[in-house]
Formats: structure tokens, sequence, C-alpha cells
């Protein structure tokens, strides 16, 4: 396959990589041969056009899906068939494109059981999880830092829309991640409610090893480092996002005129 | 699963200190019916034991079992088969030995069938429940289809001392009581473990859990083998009441009676099946001594239930005593 690999801006460690990852629904082929490579602490956008398989490459990289055919590696160790639990054990948390907390739980205690995950193990019995301190500890931080610190007591089904985006990050966050992988965290919102979210990815970028999808563009040039683009399963053209920008293959092929064709 | 509101906890408290008096002044109330009552009484609640125990499955952790009687039924013949014929087996022996072999079936069942979901996992663990219906009913192990006889009741001793005697109707009405407060407890203290938080999550959404780094599979097996261990004791105790194991009980029927209890009861919410024990059996005791023809009005009674308290009794109570101690959040 001459299928290309993703860019990656001055070199540094590489912590998440995939060679000719593949997946095929039957006769579909949703991601085609992908090589990423993944730098610590680079914040890297993947973009495309819907049903390009940008999900499906999330859903590959995090376990959730087997892959057809093709590796994954985090930091040099072969996890292709790791389970998606696993997978978030190593310190790979993800997002979902389609919202996904826990609706009855509040806000907290959806939070607190992403926490959980940092004991290392949640098979404990008589102590109620409300009482174990650095579980709180991680939890408070990860509602905090995901701006919803006032909203700990409310029924997350009852929250809006943009804060229920903004828990979803949350709970990835109590996980406690080195790499967020994260699905389209702002489809759907209403301007104000974007705005705050890409407030939140920049902190995000600084701080953790960032692998976005996104449809944004004005959120992707502005908060990524690395841009790549994925049409058909492939890699189209991947590099420093101000490269890709300019880049009439791109600017043909995916940004179009008006850059808002789908 | 968060706490309950006070009001209502103040209220299951008070329901449960009537039971205990029941017993102190059951004549004066019901002079004529008092010893059957009480007997009916100690029944529900090691009904109720059961019901909380398939709750855990199907309302807690989303798995809806339709072959949990065979663990009931598999308590109550491990003690039959551990009892000696004409002498009194020693409770501190038998307990735990049926305990363990229903956890070990328990165990295995669930290794076997809780990688499969939905009706998948219903089919399965229907079929499970029969085998060991057709295992009982057609070896001749406890008396196949006949069932067979505990000619004498366990004897509670410690160092040669009786402390209970099993044989009496008002002890065996305490020990039901100590069972359904007993399992309640230990239930609400492990659900709201970091062990329970995940189970419940599981009941949700199990795909987020198996994201956020649980693997869902082990926390399943353990909740499907705690559930069928306590169902393992209710059955026990059952075995002890009546002095008499058969078949049924194993039977899917009554799997799907306790099934039935949990949704009247409301799913999920413990307590609510605990009282969906005795609606069932109150209502099933009523409509028999008026009619032969029972299940018609049962069967309109648990529709009836069904169609105006989705979320069951238990359901309705939370709405209403949450209500006035606002925002109790979660379920
Ligand atoms: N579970 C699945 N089963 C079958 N086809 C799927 C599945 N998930 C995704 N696809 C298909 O794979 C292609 C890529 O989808 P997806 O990865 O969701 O694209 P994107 O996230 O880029 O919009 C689409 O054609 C979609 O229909
Ligand atoms: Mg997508």
């Amino acid at each position: 396959m001459n299928s290309m690999t993703s860019a990656v801006l001055d070199e540094g460690k590489v912590v998440l990589e995939t060679r000719q990852l593949t997946k095929s629904f039957g006769g579909l082929v949703a991601v085609n041969s992908a090589n990423y490579r993944f730098i610590e602490r680079q914040a890297h956008a993947i973009i495309g056009p819907n049903g390009a398989g940008k999900s499906t490459f999330v859903n590959l990289l995090t376990g959730h899906f087997p892959p057809s055919s093709g590796e994954i590696l985090f930091k040099g160790q072969r996890i292709t068939d790791f389970p998606a639990h696993k997978v978030s054990r190593l310190g790979v948390g993800r997002s979902y494109q389609k919202t996904n907390v826990f609706p009855v739980f509040t806000c907290f205690e959806n939070c607190r059981l992403a926490a959980q995950a940092q004991l290392p193990t949640s098979m404990r019995f008589l102590r109620p999880a409300a009482m174990y301190k650095e579980v709180n500890e991680r939890a408070d931080w990860a509602l905090d830092l995901c701006g919803l610190k006032s909203r700990g007591d409310r029924v997350a089904g009852s929250m809006s829309y943009g804060e229920q985006r903004q828990l979803e990050i949350g709970m990835v966050l109590a996980t406690g991640p080195e790499i967020l992988v994260l699905d389209e965290p702002l489809a759907g919102m209403g301007k104000e409610e974007s705005e705050r979210m890409v407030g939140l990815l920049k902190d995000l970028a600084r701080r953790f090893t960032l692998i976005l999808i996104e449809h944004d563009m004005d959120a992707v040039f502005s908060i990524a480092e690395v841009l790549t683009v994925m049409v058909n399963g492939t890699v189209l053209e991947s590099g420093p996002v101000e490269t890709i920008r300019a880049s009439k293959a791109v600017q043909d092929a995916y940004l179009g005129d008006g850059a808002e064709a789908y | 699963m968060s706490r309950l509101p006070r009001s209502l906890s103040i209220l299951l408290s008070v329901a449960i200190i009537l039971l205990g008096a029941y017993p102190l002044f059951g004549d004066v109330l019901f002079p004529n019916k008092h010893a059957f009552l009480m007997q009916k009484l100690t029944g529900i609640m090691i009904m109720a034991v059961m019901a909380m125990s398939l709750d855990l499955l199907v309302g807690v952790a989303g798995l809806v079992s339709m072959g949990h009687a065979a663990f009931f039924g598999l308590g109550g013949y491990m003690l039959a088969m551990l009892s000696p014929e004409y002498s009194a087996a020693n409770l501190w022996v038998v307990l735990p030995a049926a305990l363990v072999v229903v956890a070990i079936a328990s165990a295995m069942v669930g290794y076997l069938s809780i990688r499969t979901s939905g009706i998948y996992f219903i089919m399965v663990t229907l079929a499970f429940g029969q085998m060991g219906f057709y295992f009982f009913n057609d070896s001749k192990l406890a008396g196949g289809s006949d069932g067979a006889y505990i000619m004498v009741k366990p004897a509670v001793e410690i160092l040669g001392v009786s402390l209970l005697n099993l044989g009496d109707k008002r002890t065996l009405y305490y020990v039901g009581l100590g069972a359904l407060v007993g399992v309640y407890l230990l239930l609400r203290v492990v659900l709201a473990s970091p062990f329970g938080r995940v189970v419940s999550a599981i009941g949700v959404n199990e795909n987020r859990v198996r994201g956020l780094g649980f693997d869902p599979v082990a926390y399943k097996l353990l909740a499907f083998t705690i559930g069928g261990t306590i169902a393992g004791l209710a059955g026990f105790l059952a075995a002890i009441q009546y002095g008499f194991v058969n078949p049924a009980t194993l039977s899917w029927h009554h799997s799907g009676e306790a099934l039935v209890m949990v949704i009247l009861g409301g799913m999920g919410t413990l307590f609510g099946p605990a009282i969906g024990a005795f609606v069932f059996e109150l209502a099933k005791m009523g409509f028999e001594s008026v009619t032969e023809h029972w299940l018609l009005p049962m069967g309109a009674m648990i529709i009836g239930i069904v169609l105006l308290l989705p979320k069951g009794v238990g359901g309705l109570l939370l709405q209403l005593f949450s209500g006035r101690s606002k925002m109790e959040g979660g379920q």
C-alpha cells in the first residue's frame, strides 16, 4: 500500500502509533492501512468529512473495535488486541462523539466512578465508594478542570447538552489518562458552549497528549499543532497546521470553498 | 445507589418494627389465623430475600435472569441432602456447605452465560434453570419428582448449648426477619462500595464502564454469584421452614414469580422488590381465598400495577418521598 504516514512536528517521543491499521465492515473499508504517529504532549487533530472513518479509528485506537489487520503500539508495546478496559488503564482515555454519560448519576458520581479507575481494582466491597479520599479528590479535580465544579450535585441527565459534553470529558480526565482521544467534543454545541469548550480544549492541549477529532475548522486551527486530513479511511495529507491549512490538495478535496461543505 | 430519602428510611424502619412486633400482638388481631399468618409472613420474608437477590442482577446489573430459582432450589436441596435422616444436622456445617455449593454453581452458570446479553442471556439462564429442575426431578439423589423431607430441623448450638430452636415457629419467623434485614443492609453496603458503583453503572451503560477501564465481565460474574448465593440462602431457609424440598422450587415458574416481585416492587431499588414479595404473596393469598381462579385477578392486578407504576411500588415511594427531601439525585 502506498498509504502515507501522519506527520510529526519536531521529533519527540512517539507514545502511540498505528501501522497499516485497517478495519472493514463487510465490504466497506472504514479505516484503510492507517499509519499514525502521535508524539508526547503534542496536540494532533484529525479532520475529515462524515464517514471518513474518524470514529472508527478512535474505536480501534482505544480497543472498542478489534482491527481487521495492522498494529497499534503504545510506547512501543503492541496493544493491538487489548480490550477497551485495558487500553484505558494504560492511560489512553477517550470521549465519545455521542454523549455517553450515566444520566441517572449525579455529575460528581459520574466523575467519581471514572476516578475509581485509579484504584488498582474496584473489587472492594465494604467501605463506601464515597469514603475513598483520593478518588473523591481526583473526581473534584476533574470536575474543576472540565468547568463543572459547581454542578457536582446535579443529576447528569438533567443538565444542558453542553454541560453533558463537558462532563463527558471530565469523566475521561478523572480516569487519569496520559493521552486524550476526543471524538468531536464540539459536536452539536451552540456558539457560547463551543467557545467554552474550545477554551477547555486549549487548556487540555497544554497538559496532555491530545488526539482531537473535530469538524470545526476554526477550533482545530486554534488548538492543534499537527493536522491530519482523513478521507475514505486513509490519510490524505498531514503536517503542521499552517501547512495543511494552505495546502492546495486539502483545500480542493476537503475544505472546499466555504469550508463548511457538510 | 445513593441514600434513601430520610422520611422513606423512617417509613421502612417502622414497617420492619411492625413486622418484628407482629408475633407479639398477632393473636389479638387475628385470633383464629395467627399461627397461619405468622408462617405465611415467614415464607414471604424469605421470598423477599430471594427477590432482593434477583434485583441485584435484574435491577442493578441489568442481567435479566430467568433461572434464578435454580439457586434457591439448590440451597434447599443441599440442606435436604446434607441432613441425617433421623437426627439434626449442625447448622454451622450445613449452612456454609450449602452456600459454598450454591456459590460454585452460580459462578459456573454465570461464567457460561454472562458473555451473552439481552434475550440470549434470558434464554441461557432459563435453560440452566431447567437443567437444574430436571437434574433433581429425574435423579434418585433426593426423591426425584416426589421431593425430599427434612425430618429434623438443623441444630443451632455452640459448645452443646442450643441457641435457637428452628422448630419453633416464632423463632423461625425472627430468623426470616433477620435474613430480610441483614441481606438488605448487606446489599446496601455492597452497592455503595466501589464494586457496587461499577455494577450499578454496568446496568446503565456497560460499554461506557468498559471504556472507563473496568472489565464488565468480571463485575457481572461476581454480582451474579453473589445474587445466586443469596437466593441459595433463601432456599435453605425455606427448606427449614417447610421441612420439604421438591423440584418445583427450581422451576422457571418460580423464577418468573421472583421476577414479577422485582418488577412490581421497582427494579433497582432493592427495598422495592422486598415490598413486591409482600404485595405478590398477600394478593395471591387474598385472591386464593376468594376464588380458585385466582390467577385471573392476580394477572389483572399485575398488569394494573405495571401500567400505572412503571417503576413499581418502590419507584412510587421514592418519587413521593424525594419530593419532600428535595434533590436527592441518583436513583
Ligand atoms: N459498527 C459499524 N458497522 C458497520 N459500519 C460501520 C460501523 N461503524 C462505522 N461504520 C461505517 O464506517 C464508515 C466510517 O464511519 P465513522 O468512522 O463513523 O466515520 P466518521 O466518524 O469519520 O464520520 C461509515 O461508512 C460508517 O457507516
Ligand atoms: Mg464520527
